[in-house]
């Protein structure tokens, strides 16, 4: 049920699929419907209940949030487009995706036209128009109202209201990623908004209106939140009466409670993977293991001295043996990567040069680029010693145990690694954002909303530490990746995308600013009645689709 | 007494402006903040944080951010939560009810239980039973209440199939037999800690009382012993109960922090966790000054109960 909708479908061909338009041509009940659905029922029937380890507790879409609040997000509202499993983008609000082909986007990037859905009506009764979506875009780059991420919407200029059923805007420059942060901008409703004093305390953020499959329900704080089907939904569905999300902040709880029956999906953070093989075991539940978009690596510092030498970079990712690592500490779960992409992006590079455990050609290479062992059997060159730190949140066990696994690895080909790990406010404050570390043990979801433009992450301007916007920690900088990603903003041709991308990964590759370890895997259940549910990492949220789940 | 009174009330009013100067501080303090969630999402930038920091007010001195705290505090309003847009006194109001249930219940559990053990353990001392209650306080005390919760929910839960495995209700079903089954693990739980305190306690205070001449006196005056420890023993070692009593009463409303989250129960120790590791400031301040204030007024109450059941004592 998880596979993909359309089996066989290349990645090249699902690639064109993604920007000529073809995806709009599609119906828009294609959100995740399974391909052998049994015919859900004619109205909402029963309830789901998602089990939760944080609570969801930000309600209006555009103010500060988390993963989890998204699950409530997409239930509730909708955005002009959405993505699928397959990273495709589907019609939601919008009556068609905007693409250069269908005249959507101008050849230059900087026109943008939207044809809207004539049929969509607030829970309230009211009529969804282009005012609404002019009102939510404006609303963002307010300065006085406290929006998430601003990042794209700031370019916006002009927005004009050409008719209740279409919307235009200029661009100040082209930015082909703005297509994919859509799909996560719900849009909030102006009749309602717009009268508040102040949008940021507004009733409406504790009681949310939206457009969307399940309407505000009930809450109980520190305990369960409820969304009501919203029977008069545009799209398909929804088919179950409540969708329930119930927090059980305790993660052995929350799989016992799946154990139990109690709850019917494992909402994140999902089963732990040492209770995989035990829940893989339970009867009539279905257990999936769902690649994340989250990469672990070993992050470097690189204006580090001893990491500026590329050869002690390269001798390092020698003397990593992932292998053992995954197999013996992650449960043998998560994938060895080579890249930022996630593998299931259409993006991801299948062909870069596959790493290899060696602590032979490590220290060969460490030889030939002259760094000599000392008499305390640490390697040194020019006064550069081959010993850092490398920092990770305190108790977080695997990383502590991989840290010294590492460290055991990389003694013997003479670099020693001392382990200095902090409480997560700290590591992941200053320290990490400004760069004050040597290495870190750290995921990283590079991709914002599944775009693959990773500007934030590995441009030159990017560096936070030298006065840079950007999460660019590990302080990376190579004009020729510069130039890629400045182009790849900029271009909207799928095809060229993918040759940027694909380029762009390869030279990462080769420089290793961090050394990937793996790939994360989530372990989701739920029960195996549930029809419907379709995991889709190209969203932070597991019930993205509830609106199509149903008892079969 | 009005000058007694007077009194309190100053020491308690410098108390609490003390306890927030300190709360207030350390709070701040603790690195990271209201926006650290944020640090590893892929799309907010350095620039974003900064710009939602100054929206909140973060960036600005902290004494100016105290006193405007305390200024509206003065004035009834106890802010807004950072993660749910709630007043503050909404949200507490919220997670009291499930609190004072299972803080309710387990407390008349430990009261009831541990008074009995106690005075049974004075009246029979180094019998069989006063060791077994001795050496089960002991192990009560020192086991984590989440071992203890863990290895119920799996025996009573997974294994069984008798009680729920958390939550205060099953989704559907409301009814109070439906939350009386979720009510008994988690308390008999968090009573078991407490029957340790108490049983110990009283059985000190008993027999302290126990060798007070007056017993003797009874006793030899001819009284029948069950009437000698119930009337002057248990009579006189209960005093010192109602001090332990206003100190234990606060958490009732306080909450556990470790059984509310093992049994996901939605009260005020769960709350005080998220807030504290959300940075939710309003909140943590608020859930603050609210234990304190409470422990204020438990701690007065129980001096003036004890003046008023024991005549050797007298406010001034």
């Amino acid at each position: 049920m998880t596979k993909d909708l359309k089996t066989g479908l290349s990645r090249r061909s699902a690639l064109s699929l993604m920007g000529a338009g073809a995806a709009a041509l599609l119906t828009p009940n294609l959100l995740g419907k399974p391909a052998f659905a049994q015919t859900p029922p004619d109205a909402p029937t029963g309830r789901v209940i998602v089990g939760l380890s944080q609570e969801p507790t930000v309600f209006n879409p555009l103010m500060p949030k988390i993963e989890v609040d998204d699950n409530v997000h997409f239930s509730i509202f909708d955005a002009l487009f959405r993505i699928n499993e397959n990273g495709e983008f589907v019609p939601n609000l919008a009556a068609e995706v905007p693409t250069l082909e269908n005249g959507g986007i101008s050849e230059d990037g900087l026109s943008w036209s939207v044809k809207l859905r004539d049929d969509v009506t607030w829970h309230d009764g009211e009529a969804f128009t282009a005012d609404d979506v002019k009102f939510t875009l404006e609303l963002i780059v307010n300065p006085d109202f406290r929006a998430w991420r601003t990042t794209g919407h700031d370019l916006v200029r002009d927005i004009e209201v050409v008719s209740p059923t279409e919307i235009t805007w200029r661009m100040e420059e082209p930015f082909a990623p703005y297509l994919s942060f859509l799909t996560e901008t719900f849009i909030v409703p102006e009749h309602i908004l717009a009268a508040a004093e102040d949008p940021n305390e507004a009733p409406f953020n504790r009681e949310p209106i939206g457009t969307g499959a399940f309407k505000w329900g009930q809450r109980t704080a520190g305990d369960a939140l409820t969304l009501v089907a919203n029977p008069d939904y545009h799209g398909e569905g929804p088919y179950i009466e409540e969708l329930i999300f119930r927090y059980i902040p305790d993660m052995t709880v929350l799989f016992t409670q799946f154990q139990s029956g109690a709850i019917d999906v494992v909402g994140r953070s999902y089963i732990t993977q040492d209770n995989y093989e035990a829940a893989k075991a339970l009867p009539d539940r279905q257990v999936d293991l769902v690649p994340a978009p989250s990469v672990e690596s070993i992050y470097l510092n690189l204006e580090r001295p001893q990491f500026q030498d590329p050869a002690v970079r390269q001798a390092l990712y020698y003397a990593l043996d992932r292998s053992a690592i995954i197999d013996v500490l992650y449960y043998g779960l998560p994938e060895a990567t080579e890249t930022f992409m996630p593998r299931q992006s259409a993006y991801y590079h299948d062909s870069l040069p596959a790493q290899e455990f060696n602590l032979d050609r490590a220290r060969e290479i460490l030889d030939q680029a002259g760094w000599v062992t000392g008499s305390d059997g640490i390697r040194e060159k020019d006064g550069v010693r081959l010993e850092f730190n490398n920092s990770t949140t305190t108790g977080a066990h695997l990383r502590e145990q991989t840290q010294q696994f590492v460290q055991q690895t990389f003694a013997e080909i003479g670099v020693r690694m001392n382990i200095e790990n902090m409480p997560a406010a700290v590591m992941w404050g200053d320290f990490w954002v400004l760069s004050q570390f040597d290495s870190a043990m750290v995921g990283i979801t590079y991709l914002i909303a599944a775009d693959p433009d990773v500007t934030n992450r590995l441009h030159t301007d990017a560096i936070a530490a030298q006065g840079g916007n950007g999460s660019n920690t590990g302080q990376y900088s190579n004009p020729e990746v510069d130039a890629l990603l400045d182009e790849g903003a900029r271009t909207f041709d799928p095809e060229a995308r993918m040759a940027i991308y694909r380029e762009v990964q390869e030279i990462v590759r080769s420089d290793l600013p961090f050394l990937p370890l793996f790939s994360y895997t989530q372990v989701y259940g739920r029960k195996a009645g549930l029809d419907g549910f379709v995991p889709n990492t190209n969203t932070r949220s597991e019930t993205w689709n509830a609106a199509s789940w149903y008892w079969s | 007494m009005a000058a007694f009174l007077l009194r309190r009330l100053l020491q308690s009013i410098v108390l609490l402006v003390i306890v927030s100067i300190i709360g207030f501080t350390v709070l701040n303090l603790i690195p990271g903040g209201p926006l650290a969630q944020y640090a590893l999402d892929p799309g907010m930038t350095e620039a974003d944080r900064l710009r939602i920091a100054a929206q909140m007010g973060l960036d600005r001195p902290l004494y100016v951010q105290y006193l405007e705290w305390a200024s509206r505090m003065v004035q009834g309003d106890w802010g807004t939560s950072y993660r749910d847009g709630n007043p503050v006194t909404t949200v507490i109001a919220r997670h009291v009810p499930a609190t004072l249930l299972l803080m309710g219940s387990s407390t008349v559990i430990a009261v009831a239980v541990g008074t009995w053990i106690g005075i049974r353990g004075a009246t029979h001392r180094n019998s069989a039973s006063d060791y077994v209650a001795t050496v089960g306080a002991m192990i009560a005390l020192s086991i984590p209440t989440f071992w203890f919760g863990l290895i119920g929910i799996y025996v009573f839960s997974l294994r069984l199939g008798w009680l729920p495995s958390g939550n205060m209700y099953t989704i559907g079903d409301g009814s109070v037999l439906n939350v009386l089954h979720h009510l008994i693990m988690p308390s008999v739980v968090l009573a078991l800690v407490h029957i340790a305190i108490w049983s110990r306690f009283m059985r000190s205070a008993t027999l302290d009382a126990i060798s007070q001449e007056f017993v003797k006196t009874a006793r030899a005056k001819g009284v029948p012993e069950r009437r000698v420890v119930m009337k002057h023993v248990v009579g006189n070692a209960l005093l010192p109960m109602i001090s332990l009593a206003g100190v234990q009463v606060p958490s009732l409303l306080t909450g556990a922090l470790v059984t509310e989250t093992v049994f996901s129960w939605p009260g005020m120790g769960r709350l005080f966790l998220d807030s504290l590791s959300y940075s939710d400031y309003p909140v943590v301040m608020g859930l603050l000054m609210f234990s304190a204030i409470l422990t204020i007024v438990a701690n007065f109450i129980a001096d003036v109960a004890v003046a008023l059941v024991d005549p050797r004592i007298r406010l001034a």
